[in-house]
């Protein structure tokens, strides 16, 4: 058994700072949603295999339930939350609406975390790469299809 | 329990004699932990931002490949996917976006599966482990460096800072496949990577190495037969057979043994194929597992 002995770190997040006492065995995820109150950031399997925790660590994607929290400090960490701006969705967000990518809307933060960092490291990827892009990312709703057109979609809006 | 943010080597030794344990992505270690393969360490010492462990070194005779290197990394750097590809076309298979960006190859090494998927290609290239402790520092190689699921002969005080690979004479390539059910998140049924040099058509020089088939990553012994042959259906098979024969594989959820065992043999071929054909100087992309249609498709 780990004993318990809060770390003060101070987190990241969207742009925010938040300082937190926290134990070094807590992952980032569960951070988020029950300290932070950021519950945009999904738990699905808590075991990598989902991509429902999807966050962004200096703008990559990585599993925010296999991470943990102290690991982040100095680092920045952008959630679903940090995607709009105060009034306006972002164009991935709209996109995803409107070509009905969003069914239950579990997988649908992780998604958009992992689009996210695909079009901003590359903002003309193709069919193959958005698949590769999104393949740590499950969907037992819409069978991708619609997710892909948004993005596709995404990436037209951002080169035109 | 504790965790410290190192940025230095020295700190990290210090630490580990002290009795830290190392953590780079945590994508082995955290997620073990909680499917009760093991506890978290009382003492973390977190080593992703030390900037020495992440550098790729192309020196006169070998290559040094930082342990903290991540897949995203192999799997793109210019020098590794031309010279140790087959190094490459296993970083690409690994976990998925996320998983790659933080995972490293001294964590996929030192975590000592026997279904990790670079230690077949690191093998086949005659790769060593670089340790270091706190009093030294040696080179060892793959083979005496795993010991069976999960377990190295590295002692508790010593870090892996690097993998060092010579580098290669002309006319040579490598290739790492493996048989999967689907292509992100998967661990290998089994695998198989083949490094390949040629002399004209000729074989010249043939190594083999299996992955999840024995309770480490082993070569492929015998081959001798297929050197001076060129790499045609005769020499393939040959390959095929010996993997098959000298492979130790269990059944588990993902397989029977006697399905594994054939499969293997499969792999093998495909292996020693698409190094040959990178050796003779056709450009394959990485992973060879989406080039050339191995494995799970779309």
């Amino acid at each position: 058994m780990s004993t318990s002995n809060p770390q003060a770190v101070t987190l990241n997040v969207n742009g925010v700072p938040y300082p937190v006492a926290i134990d070094t065995s807590r992952t980032l995820s569960t951070v988020l949603r029950n300290e932070l109150g950021l519950t945009g950031t999904k738990e699905g399997c808590d075991d990598c295999e989902c991509g429902a925790c999807m966050v962004l660590l200096d703008g990559r994607p990585i599993n925010s339930c296999s991470y943990l929290a102290v690991q982040t400090q100095g680092r920045e960490v952008t959630t679903v939350e940090g995607l709009a701006s105060q009034d306006d969705l972002a164009p991935l967000q709209r996109n995803i609406l409107a070509a009905g990518g969003v069914q239950c809307g579990f997988c649908t933060p992780g998604m958009l975390m992992s689009a996210t960092a695909l079009l901003d490291e590359n903002p003309t990827p193709t069919e193959e790469e958005i698949r590769i892009g999104l393949s740590g990312n499950l969907c037992r709703c819409t069978g991708y299809a619609r997710i892909l057109d948004s993005v596709i979609q995404t990436s037209v809006e951002i080169n035109s | 329990m504790t965790m410290t943010i190192a940025t230095t080597i020295d700190e990290i030794l210090s630490g580990l004699s002290q009795g830290a344990r190392p953590i780079a992505g945590g994508t082995d270690l955290v997620v073990g932990s909680r499917q009760g393969k093991g506890t978290l360490p009382e003492h973390l010492i977190a080593i992703d931002r030390v900037s020495e462990l992440a550098h790729i070194e192309v020196g006169a005779e070998t290559t040094r490949i930082g342990s903290g290197v991540t897949h995203a990394t192999l799997m793109t750097d210019p020098t590794i996917v031309a010279s140790f590809t087959g190094v490459s076309d296993a970083a690409a298979l690994v976990g998925s976006p996320a998983t790659r960006n933080v995972g490293t190859i001294g964590g996929n090494v030192m975590n000592g599966s026997p279904a990790m998927d670079t230690g077949a290609p690191l093998v086949v290239l005659g790769a060593q482990a670089e340790l270091a402790s706190t009093s030294a520092t040696r080179l060892v190689d793959l083979d005496e460096l795993w010991v069976g699921p999960g377990r190295t002969s590295a002692a508790d005080d010593e870090l892996c800072t690097a993998l060092v690979i010579p580098n290669r004479p002309e006319s040579s390539g490598s290739a790492y496949v493996r048989l999967e059910y689907r292509r992100a998140m998967e661990i290998a049924i089994v695998g198989a990577a083949a490094a390949v040099t040629l002399d004209g058509d000729a074989i010249s020089s043939v190594r083999v190495a299996l992955t999840a088939v024995a309770p480490t990553i082993i070569s492929v012994g015998g081959l001798d037969a297929v050197v001076g042959q060129p790499a045609d259906e005769a020499a393939l098979a040959a390959v095929s057979e010996a993997s098959s024969e000298q492979a130790a594989p269990i059944s588990d959820l993902r397989a029977s043994d006697r399905y594994r065992r054939h499969m293997i043999g499969v792999m093998a071929r495909r292996a020693v194929e698409a190094a040959a054909r990178r050796a003779s100087g056709e450009t394959i992309s990485v992973p060879v597992n989406r080039a050339l249609g191995v494995g799970a498709q779309s």
